[in-house]
């Protein structure tokens, strides 16, 4: 899902940051209160982003014949909320800019947008949805983890789509297009990751009660 | 609980594997679909040139695993450390 680094023209890589800038700020600002108020939280919000780091350094071979790799940011938007999520995001992004030239930084404000933003948001919302229809834990993480990941990748192709419009068919035509090259190739891996975060929240629930409840995860003492 | 988390595993490492079974032989690449995105730009816009260059570039395959392997490495050793240390009070709440 990374956009290579000048591979986005100056105006949408402007309007992406600007996009962006909020939400890193406010995520920031929720950090600081988080670890103010529940400073038990500390170490494993520490984890949540750790997760991130691993899972998107690993590229896993898919069935289109391609590699690509899983975000890992489900688990921190369903454990700690978007926003927060979107600064651990972030971090993992300005490594992988600076050290790996792998994104960059004029397409930071994309790839914030569509890994750290609207992944995380769609994480937290299936995380808190399906447990509110019924659906426990373990099954709402699965899909928040799953389809938070596959939404970054759908938000990654219509970004190019915008930017570069087939000649023939215009953004839409793009974005088929762009989909095709994300979207199979992404599918089993966001099952992976949706299967991975599971494992880790089943510990989660063994190990750590005190600061799931802390976090209103889940409900009664430690 | 720890059988269907092992299963769980299971599922992800067999989802690795499927793919490189199916295309045994075959003549996929295996290459980044960042930079098949990449390609389809060039494709939709022959004459666009990326405007801006990385600040610093890993000078060789083998320095970009290394930085991958880094940054795997950093995220794992801090998920043991802590799976370590919250897990290491409820064993020893265990045996007493």
């Amino acid at each position: 899902m990374h956009i290579m680094e000048g591979f986005l023209p100056a105006s949408h890589a402007l309007f992406w940051g600007a996009a962006s800038a909020p939400f890193v700020v406010y995520g920031a600002r929720r950090i600081i209160t988080l670890v103010r108020e529940k400073p038990e939280t500390k170490m494993l919000m520490a984890a949540s982003g750790a997760y991130v780091f691993v899972l998107s350094a690993l590229k896993i071979p898919s069935v289109t014949g391609s590699c690509s790799h899983p975000t890992g940011t489900g688990l921190a938007a369903s454990l700690f909320g978007p926003t927060v999520t979107t600064v651990l995001g972030t971090i993992v992004l300005l490594f992988q800019a600076l050290l790996l030239a792998h994104g960059g930084l004029t397409t930071l404000g994309a790839n914030v947008f569509s890994m750290a933003i609207v992944g995380p948001f769609v994480a937290y919302g299936l995380f808190h949805g399906l447990q509110k229809v019924g659906a426990s834990a373990a099954l709402a993480i699965f899909f928040a983890a799953a389809l938070g990941g596959l939404a970054t990748y759908c938000v990654t192709a219509l970004q190019l789509a915008a930017a570069f419009p087939d000649p023939a068919t215009g953004v839409a035509g793009a974005a088929v297009k762009f989909l095709a090259v994300f979207a199979p190739t992404q599918v089993p891996l966001a099952i992976s990751e949706g299967l991975l975060t599971v494992v880790v929240f089943n510990l989660l629930q063994r190990y750590s009660r005190g600061e799931l409840s802390a976090l209103n995860i889940i409900s009664g003492k430690a | 609980m720890l059988k269907r988390n092992l299963l769980m595993l299971a599922g992800v490492v067999g989802l690795a594997i499927l793919p490189l079974v199916i295309h045994h032989g075959g003549n996929a690449e295996f290459a980044g679909a960042d930079g098949e995105a990449e390609a389809l730009i060039g494709e939709i816009r022959p004459d666009y040139k990326p405007w801006a260059a990385p600040l610093w570039e890993p000078p060789s395959g083998e320095i970009e695993s290394l930085l991958f392997a880094l940054q795997a490495a950093i995220g794992a050793g801090l998920v043991g450390f802590y799976f370590g240390r919250r897990t290491a009070p409820a064993r020893a709440a265990d045996k007493s």
